[in-house]
């Protein structure tokens, strides 16, 4: 087990007595060499979950685990020297995560230069070496942001993580900004990091088809909670939760005969505030099978099989 | 005499910059027939979204230009008209709807005034009527309370709930072409399956043609039944849609398609991405634009565009339109260039 969360939370205090549960309770758990895709609509927690868990936001409860040490609940200066040489993270929007005024060669060499082990001049052989790992060119160091494509970007945005040579990458959405053209371009990289440096990685997407086909499990999260979890191929042809269900039944697929086959379940509603949050189940407005106990009690987290959990009350 | 609602011809649009001038879209044409959908596929900067805010007039001129072309509405020419004239047909016969809703609505006005400005402007209507037919559209596109919501500003919006307010607005003028900009591609997979159903609701409801622009091959096959495929300002292959995905004859389709994850069970299958990245549009290649990229590129293709080649036709032979015909410009169509069917099947090896 090389990550794991114990009811990890995240609250936000918005205003007087007004607390937004981003992440509320999370238990998951992360093997070594493993990629776990989470999935969840816009609002649902997803990022916030990632950030919390390598510690660029304090939790507000619960504890998160990594390599079985426990990770401080706010990381001191010192904590963040410590854990960012293992826990990294490559982010979404590859025009804002990116200093605009800084070089490549600044903006990737700046984890080996806070590390302050390496000369100047290895610190540019090392940028040379992983852009080149890229797919990007050395000569492109000296060059600023503006100058590269959404895709050259992300690139960027992936060697500034994997310089330091971390085992545990957060990718926080990274391809949803490119083209299609370019998603399989940085999807067929990550693969290839993945497989030669040993990563384990927490592949945060909201695109169904390209998470199941990353990822080896797959967790499913509404609202601050995961509502299911298991193999990636399980969850996606064999879903259990009605969000699931509903998730997967949305998501369109590149085939017409497919698509006009498709049964039209009319979907109820949309994501409901995280604010202030009361007791039951956090879905059960938007359910299509909701029942009494769905309104007043949380459900627990069944197993219906060895891997596969769900958490709703079909199941309890 | 066929039944196209929008006809466009060679259309080509530039943009001086001081870099020089790009060639956005270097002679489109398509046409839209009534109540059915085109959708015009492509990656960023492929020229999707110059193509029809040219014909909406939304193009700044200057920079922008159009050098040639033709748009006919229900056979009535509208590139070229004065603004008044203009404003008869845009708005009111054809509208459009934007990928973001948040910045495409005017913070500061009601939801309930921006649609009921658009009823005032192009219909005459009183304050009142408009105000009330407002809420009846809102009602149509299944926004809950909508009186009380016609009162709201966008940013009480969700986005799911602006990119119905916005569509309620372009139904105003009962449009016979919806123009839908990347409608859903701000939006979750689920507001979009629902934005998505309400279209097609409409569609069928008002008897609308839509022209669905997006680079999500998916959501192509769940709503179109034409297809145009772009790349760098062409339109290089166009069909019905099952001819788009399961009898795709141009590189770039194929490309695009081998790129994506398949819900299949076959997992194992590696992604093909393209290589490269789409040519620089201030001096687009003399030949195929796909050249550089193209896995079965031929000598020819380097200096010569092809023309458009007829793959299958099922219009009679009389009708000269090319409604419901499928043509690819590829070189590989010509009769004398290589077979490549079976390269097709086994994967991206290099035709000499």
């Amino acid at each position: 087990m090389l990550v794991r969360t114990d009811k990890l939370k995240k609250y936000f205090e918005i205003g007087p007595k007004q607390q937004l549960h981003a992440v509320d309770g999370i238990s998951l758990e992360i093997e070594e060499n493993e990629i776990l895709g989470l999935v969840g609509e816009s609002g649902s927690g997803k990022s916030t979950l990632g950030k919390t868990l390598i510690g660029l936001l304090p939790n507000s409860g619960g504890s998160a685990f990594y390599n079985n040490e426990l990770l401080p609940q706010k990381f001191s200066a010192a904590d963040h020297l410590k854990y960012s040489r293992e826990l990294q993270m490559i982010f979404q929007d590859p025009y804002s995560s990116l200093n605009p005024r800084m070089t490549v060669l600044d903006i990737v060499g700046v984890g080996l230069h806070i590390q302050r082990e390496h000369t100047k001049k290895q610190i540019k052989e090392e940028v040379a070496s992983w852009l080149a790992q890229v797919g990007l060119n050395a000569d492109h160091m000296s060059r600023y942001p503006h100058e590269f494509s959404g895709g050259q970007r992300q690139r960027i945005g992936i060697a500034r993580a994997m310089i330091i040579r971390p085992k545990f990458v957060v990718c926080d959405e990274p391809i949803s900004a490119l083209d299609v053209s370019v998603q399989a371009q940085v999807i067929n990289l990550l693969d290839e990091l993945k497989k030669s440096m040993g990563l384990t990685m927490l592949f945060i997407a909201h695109d169904l088809s390209m998470v199941r086909y990353v990822s080896d499990r797959m967790a499913v999260m509404y609202l601050g909670v995961l509502v299911e979890s298991g193999p990636a191929d399980e969850v996606f042809f064999n879903p259990q939760h009605p969000y699931t269900q509903l998730l997967i039944e949305s998501n369109p697929e590149p085939d017409p005969t497919t698509e006009r086959q498709r049964s039209h379940i009319p979907i109820k509603g949309e994501i409901t505030s995280p604010v202030n949050v009361k007791a039951g189940c956090r879905f059960a407005s938007r359910c299509s099978k909701t029942m009494d106990i769905c309104m007043n009690t949380t459900p627990a987290i069944t197993k219906i099989s060895e891997k596969h959990t769900v958490a709703c009350h079909l199941f309890s | 005499m066929s039944d196209d609602i929008l006809q466009v011809e060679n259309l080509k649009v530039e943009f001086s910059t001081y870099g020089g001038t790009v060639k956005a879209v270097r002679g489109v044409s398509f046409s839209v027939e009534r109540s059915k959908t085109l959708a015009i596929v492509g990656e960023s900067g492929c020229g999707k979204s110059v193509s029809v805010q040219s014909i909406m007039g939304l193009i700044p001129m200057p920079p922008g230009r159009i050098t040639s072309g033709s748009a006919k509405i229900n056979g009535h020419e509208i590139i070229g008209l004065s603004a008044k004239e203009a404003n008869k047909y845009r708005g009111v016969e054809i509208a459009m709807i934007f990928q973001d809703p948040m910045s495409s609505l005017n913070p500061t006005m009601t939801i309930g005034d921006q649609i009921s400005e658009t009823l005032m402007v192009h219909k005459g209507f009183s304050y009142k009527e408009a105000s009330k037919q407002a809420v009846e559209l809102l009602e149509k596109t299944h926004i809950p309370e909508a009186a009380k919501r016609a009162k709201q500003y966008p940013f009480e919006f969700s986005g799911g709930m602006l990119q119905r307010a916005m569509i309620a607005q372009s139904l105003a003028c009962n449009p016979t072409i919806l123009i839908a900009d990347e409608p859903t591609t701000a939006l979750d997979v689920t507001i979009q399956a629902q934005i998505l159903e309400l279209m097609s609701e409409l569609q069928q409801s008002e008897g609308m043609s839509i022209v669905l622009i997006t680079h999500d091959l998916a959501v192509v096959a769940k709503m179109a039944d034409r297809v145009a495929v772009m790349y760098a300002g062409q339109v290089i292959e166009m069909g019905n849609v099952d001819e788009i995905f399961y009898q795709s004859s141009h590189p770039y389709t194929l490309g695009l398609k081998e790129a994506m994850p398949s819900n299949q069970k076959d997992k194992g299958k590696k992604l093909t991405p393209i290589a490269g990245s789409p040519p620089d549009l201030f001096s687009p290649p003399s030949g195929c634009a796909y050249y550089a990229r193209c896995p079965y590129a031929m000598a020819i293709c380097e200096t010569q565009m092809p023309d458009e080649f007829l793959i299958a036709t099922d219009g009679d032979k009389n009708n000269n339109q090319k409604d419901s015909d499928h043509y690819s410009r590829c070189w590989l169509q010509h009769p004398d260039s290589p077979q490549v069917d079976s390269l097709y099947q086994s994967g991206r090896t290099n035709v000499s």
